[in-house]
């Protein structure tokens, strides 16, 4: 898998369920500080990313993700691992 | 609309009264029990009886592998579940000094741990579907206690602040969480103390006597309709004015 066509993916679901700028979606862009996703739209973005690339993100891991780059990193490393 | 609704401790009391009027109101309805599957069994029959759709489903909803094991299932078979009426309850009553930490701990464990459990993971299903009802049948004992039930009432206290809980968290999704807080109603969990404790009781009712178990259901059925979307975080006593 492409990580390109998961940041896509991503992208999509930021600009298309949750109404955020494509423009500000950066792979640094924090997502509580810089696109206004609370801790719940972040828990729903992983578990769409769950659902649309077949992988398990555990709640420990979850946690962790605070940028979109994190995010992209831990369904990569998911899909390779 | 049609949802898929669970309920646990759906085999008898309460529960059954719940199962059989979610069912009434035309959703597919899960009836979870412990241990009584011909009562269970009896509850699915009186719904396709009538038309209606539902299924059992043994779990221990202290259990977190059963917990998971449940839906799982549910979900294969019917689909999401929209509707969650927590209603498994025990009692192991007895005055504090003589409550051991086994009738503390199983009686936390299916009246509050069973509330998370299945809470938790119906949520997601719920989040998907941005639309769910969360429904937890607590008791007047957690509001204004009773002698001889410090495990009951803590744990139906403890559902209630949960609720309110969780209705902040989830509450920007359609998601609406609330509690049934019944008084006495006739079932075999109040049969236990006797005539003389039910006759006392009436008593001290305004209304002048026991409820009945489809009492209690109206008010879940009331909260896990459309009508009720905008009543979240609250606790609807049901007690025929017992405790005013």
């Amino acid at each position: 898998m492409e990580r390109t066509e998961i940041e896509s993916k991503l992208t999509d679901l930021l600009v298309d369920e949750l109404g955020i700028e494509r423009d500000d979606i950066r792979s640094d862009a924090k997502f509580e500080e810089d696109l206004d996703v609370d801790s719940l739209g972040v828990v729903e973005l992983l578990m769409a990313l769950e659902d649309n690339f077949g992988v398990k993100i555990p709640d420990e891991e979850a946690e962790q993700i605070t940028t979109v780059g994190e995010a992209v990193d831990l369904v990569e490393a998911k899909l390779n691992g | 609309m049609s949802r898929v609704a669970l309920v646990t401790g759906g085999s008898r009391g309460i529960g059954r009264a719940v199962a059989l009027r979610l069912a009434a109101d035309g959703h597919a309805v899960v009836v979870n029990y412990a241990a009584n599957m011909a009562a269970a069994d009896e509850v699915v029959e009186a719904i396709t009886a009538n038309g209606g759709t539902a299924m059992v489903v043994q779990a221990d909803v202290g259990d977190t592998d059963a917990v998971s094991a449940m839906f799982k299932e549910v979900e294969e078979r019917l689909g999401r579940v929209e509707v969650l009426v927590n209603n498994a309850g025990i009692t192991r009553d007895g005055l504090l000094l003589r409550m051991g930490p086994d009738a503390w701990d199983q009686v936390i464990e299916t009246n509050l741990r069973s509330v998370y459990l299945c809470s938790r993971a119906a949520m997601r299903g719920m989040l998907r579907s941005r639309w769910g009802r969360i429904i937890s049948v607590s008791s007047i004992s957690g509001i204004s206690g009773n002698p001889g039930q410090a495990n009951y009432a803590a744990s139906k206290a403890g559902i209630i602040g949960f609720s309110k809980s969780i209705a902040r968290e989830i509450g920007s999704r359609n998601i609406t969480v609330n509690v049934v807080a019944p008084g006495f109603i006739e079932t075999d969990m109040t049969e236990e103390l006797g005539t003389e404790i039910a006759q006392e009781v009436a008593s001290r009712v305004a209304v002048g006597r026991l409820g009945r178990p489809e009492e209690i259901a109206a008010a879940v059925g009331y909260l896990a309709s459309d009508d009720a979307a905008y009543v979240t975080g609250q606790t609807l006593v049901v007690d025929g004015g017992l405790a005013l």
